[in-house]
């Protein structure tokens, strides 16, 4: 073996370690290095594929953008790429994507702080170890499972609950909001339970020894401590509500309407790249290059969401670690 | 830089001590103790209520969807292919072999790619280099990227542009490896640390190279969690439609035995969302029905991936 | 250790069964024996013409199991593309193929034929409440044109009897093909529209239900869609110039039922045809293809314009290399 022959080497004449030659290899170990370099390049593989997904994303929208002014594209409210006289206006779709996201938060939010907090304040070890898989079975369910349900269940019950709730059925923003805000949960309950987890016992323990009720160490020293992760899961959870685009295809509808109104019909920029992707538009066309643009955008905002997170994730980690 | 955005914990933690208390005493001197009990009950009772919602929500999709996919549930499912004549007797065969090809495609690619990658961070790089820190900053980025933007990125360079291999399953299997591969590389670089460096200091006293080391020792002790972190990444691919719309997953294939390099395909996501965009009954129960069997399925795998990990967590 | 090492094997082991198994036997090799053939084919275009090819090639597949069927809707436009580049064997359309596609499929080298396969007759649907039974072209145009400003059925000119209510429109949405005839027919000009309809997508059953909700509704899909919901809307009659016109098989097979009649083609290449399993797809597309027309909500053609068809695709075998129809 070679690391004997390199003890021999480092010894001096007489049979001692000479100290001023270390063990070292004495061959450069070229399989060492090649064997490192691929590993290395398995990693780079994530450089790569950002950079590719920006250059798929960028070439097309020079050339839209050669064609359709910045202005024209973000600050007119007319969306409509695919006529024979068409308007780039984004906004509706933008409109309708933040629909969405509210009307879906506004479900996962509660449900899913709550969820947290009873999980890591509340409850027992033997109830906690059963809750936690089942929220991350919710997880793992697929997104169409979820259009499917919110289009077949969600959305004939709601109406006939409520009649004059669904403009144009089966469509409605806030069914789908619903739908994606149940698939959002996990995430929301799941970071802010570590973030809640997290919190040292001793704080807890300072609290209660002064007389502290359950709920109020709860909500005024566990909740507050884990801010920053509690506000880092509702962006991811935001950001991914952003990027979903199955639930929407089947349940929030075509419509590019303007509004938040969870009753009425809107498209999503998700939407929109699915189903102009897939349906009639030659390729090469400004029409097509749209689908571009749109995600370009999308990319930019969830990126942004997610460095935000991402940030705050970390400021959470190092104030406990 | 470094040092002026980070926060010095001991005054956070200070801070927040200080708050608490501060909120325990105030709260309690000179208030009813009485009052605390029943507001207590009603807010365990809300955040039971939030709990048994979510547990709902999930209860009602599976429930509903296997009652809505009752009428559709027989062998045919398995064995007969889409029928835009005879609702009665369509299938997913096609879609569950495209399935099929296109997830052994995934594991091909995500394997060695992920574990390399792993490997490499965890192993070989230096966490101060910016090239490394780079990689680690675009990895934690690809994770949260929408999935159809995955679809644009496989469309421009798999289908089209310098691959041009065109609608096939091989261009599938590459998009929606780069999508898993984030969650492959999490799980790997989670059980590779979890190796205690005493086992790698051993190996490296005894005289053995890195890459030996990685290789016996380091690697066997992590493949329980390497493993289940691809079967979780399978399971995502599994029933991920948004790329697949747009790198081709076609409407309407009667091909049993796709080439990964020829010919069109289907997928199971892709094509329940077909059955869902129809009109008729039929297709809807079909549609539900095949969110039963992909529920199922999907089950099966994580909890196979739970229990594996539960079963092989080496104490060290 | 080797126990994991086991479990390892044992899962890639599960997989590669599991594909196999399912995998069966090879699908490439051609099969002599008997009748049945084996191989390829590819086609996409029109996401309206596509049910009726599809089935039609499930009812070839039932005899030909060796033959791989792929039918992709990437409409007309798309479709054509990707035909004229030589990478489908046929395609789809729900109109006839442009000027510029046919450039393109010359300069690729591609020949083909056009051959229709069936019959369709756009229909314009209203609330059964609405009293209105016939509306012109014209009047149509000025409802759905780009910018228009008729939010009522009373502000339509000329359109008698008067109905004071809202209108309430509800359509496919520009990816369709049927949005694309409807458009160039009522507007002059395709994929011209005002934006302020309801934008159903591939969903007619949301213009059913929409428009038979709504008092003052008005929408439009394909004849057979119509049929299968008569008792919940009413048909309005067409007139373009030679009177009230109502949608019908008949009306629509002899073109009096203007301008939304429109016949649906397959456009499938010379080349393609060399292959013995797409020239038997091809003749037993003609030869089931008003039986299978009828099952799927279209119109038929007449027995002319089967025998028309037929001809045409002998001619262009012929002109391919290959073997003829038999009758």
């Amino acid at each position: 073996m070679e690391a004997r022959s390199s003890i021999e080497a480092a010894r001096a004449p007489g049979g001692r370690l000479d100290p001023s030659r270390p063990l070292v290899a004495s061959s450069p170990r070229w399989g060492e290095r090649l064997i490192q370099l691929s590993l290395a390049l398995c990693a780079v593989i994530s450089v790569a594929t950002t950079t590719a997904i920006v250059i798929s994303l960028l070439v097309p929208s020079i050339g839209f953008f050669g064609e359709v002014s910045f202005g024209d594209f973000f600050s007119t409210d007319d969306w409509a790429p695919l006529t024979a006289d068409p308007s780039f206006g984004v906004l509706r779709p933008v409109i309708g994507t933040l629909s969405v996201t509210l009307w879906s938060l506004m479900f996962a939010i509660p449900v899913g702080l709550c969820s947290a907090i009873y999980l890591s304040e509340y409850a027992s070890p033997r109830v906690r170890k059963l809750v936690k898989p089942i929220l991350e079975v919710l997880a793992g369910v697929p997104t169409v499972a979820f259009g499917v349900f919110a289009v077949t269940f969600l959305s004939p019950e709601i109406g006939k609950l409520f009649p004059e709730f669904i403009k144009t059925p089966p469509f409605a923003a806030g069914i789908a909001g619903l739908a994606v805000g149940l698939l959002i949960v996990p995430i929301i309950a799941s970071i802010s339970d570590d973030a809640m987890k997290a919190v040292p016992g001793g704080l807890r323990e300072g609290a209660y020894a002064l007389g502290a009720t359950k709920l109020k160490v709860a909500t005024r020293v566990v909740f507050p401590a884990a801010i920053s992760g509690v506000v880092a899961s509702i962006v991811l959870a935001g950001s991914r509500a952003v990027g979903e685009t199955m639930v929407v295809l089947l349940a929030a509808g075509k419509t590019p309407n303007l509004t938040l109104d969870p009753g009425a019909s809107v498209q999503t920029m998700t939407a929109f790249i699915g189903t102009t992707a897939t349906g009639d538009v030659a390729v090469g066309t400004i029409a097509y290059d749209t689908i571009f643009a749109v995600g370009a955008l999308l990319f930019v905002m969830t990126f942004a969401l997610n460095i935000f997170a991402i940030r705050l994730v970390r400021r959470f980690r190092e104030v406990y670690e | 830089m470094a040092r002026r955005e980070m926060p010095n914990p001991m005054a956070e933690r200070t801070r927040l001590a200080t708050a608490g208390a501060h909120a325990a005493v105030v709260g309690n001197l000179g208030k009813q103790p009485r009052g605390d009990v029943w507001r207590g009950n009603l807010f365990l009772a809300l955040l039971l209520l939030a709990v048994v919602l979510a547990l709902i929500g999930l209860i009602a999709l599976i429930v509903q969807s296997a009652l809505k996919g009752a009428p559709a549930f027989s062998m045919d499912l398995f064995t007969e292919g889409p029928s835009i004549v005879n609702p009665e007797t369509a299938g997913f065969r096609p879609a569950i072999i495209g399935s099929l090809y296109l997830i052994a495609g995934v594991v091909l690619l995500i394997v060695p790619l992920g574990v390399g990658a792993a490997v490499y961070l965890e192993e070989y790089a230096d966490g101060d280099r910016w090239w490394n820190r780079l990689i680690e900053l675009n990895i934690q980025n690809l994770a949260a990227v929408p999935s159809i933007i995955y679809g644009i990125l496989g469309l421009a360079f798999f289908v089209r542009g310098p691959l041009s291999l065109g609608f096939v399953v091989a261009a599938g299997s590459l998009t929606l490896a780069l999508l898993v591969l984030p969650t492959v590389i999490l799980a790997a670089r989670e059980a590779i640390r979890a190796v205690p460096p005493s086992i790698r200091d051993g190996s490296l006293a005894l005289g053995a190279t890195q890459w030996q080391t990685i290789r016996r020792q380091v690697l066997p002790a992590s493949i329980p969690g390497i493993v289940t972190g691809v079967i979780l990444a399978v399971s995502r691919a599994l029933g991920e439609a948004a790329p697949l719309l747009l790198v081709g997953a076609a409407t309407f294939v009667t091909a049993d035995q796709p080439n990964p390099f020829e010919g069109g395909y289907s997928a199971m996501p892709v094509q329940i969302y077909n059955y869902a965009l129809q009109a008729q009954d039929e297709f809807k129960a079909l549609a539900a029905a095949g969110v039963v069997v992909m529920l199922v399925v999907l089950l099966a795998l994580n909890s196979f991936a739970i229990w594996l990990r539960n079963r092989y967590e080496q104490q060290w | 250790m080797s126990s994991k090492w086991w479990l390892v094997l044992g899962a890639c082991g599960l997989l590669a069964f599991g594909v196999a198994a399912c995998g069966g036997d090879d699908g490439d090799s051609s099969s002599g024996d008997g009748e049945a053939v084996s191989g390829e084919i590819r086609i996409d275009g029109s996401s309206t013409v596509a049910p009726l090819t599809s089935a039609i090639a499930e009812g070839f597949n039932a005899e030909n199991p060796d033959v791989n069927i792929t039918v992709g809707t990437s409409g007309t436009g798309g479709g054509f593309e990707k035909f004229c580049a030589g990478e489908t064997d046929a395609n789809d359309a729900s109109e006839e193929i442009g000027e510029e596609e046919i450039a393109a499929c010359e300069a690729g080298g591609v020949k083909y034929e056009e051959l229709q396969v069936a019959n369709d007759a756009l229909t314009v649907v209203v609330n059964p409440e609405n009293p209105v039974t016939c509306m012109t072209v014209d009047q149509l145009g000025s409802v759905w044109e780009p910018n228009s400003e008729i939010t009522s059925w009373s502000d339509i000119e000329g359109l008698e009897p008067p109905y004071d209510e809202s209108l309430d429109l509800y359509g496919p949405g520009s990816d369709s093909g049927t949005f694309g005839y409807f458009t160039e027919a009522v507007n002059g000009e395709e994929d011209a529209i005002r934006n302020d309809f309801n934008d159903v997508g591939e969903d007619d059953n949301a213009t059913v239900t929409g428009v038979s909700g709504a008092p003052g509704g008005m929408g439009y899909f394909g004849y057979s869609f119509f049929k299968e919901n008569e008792s919940s809307l009413k048909a309005l009659e067409i007139d373009s110039g030679s009177g009230c016109v109502a949608p019908s098989a008949e009306t629509a097979q002899d073109g009096a039922y203007a301008p939304l009649s429109r016949p649906l083609f397959i456009y499938p290449s010379a080349e393609a045809l060399a292959d013995p399993a797409f020239d038997a797809f091809m003749e037993y597309y003609l030869d089931n293809v008003n039986a299978i027309a009828e099952q799927v909500g279209f119109i038929p053609l007449t027995d002319q314009q089967l025998g028309e068809q037929t001809d045409k695709l002998d001619t262009l075998i012929r002109e391919g290399g290959g073997t003829e129809t038999t009758g």
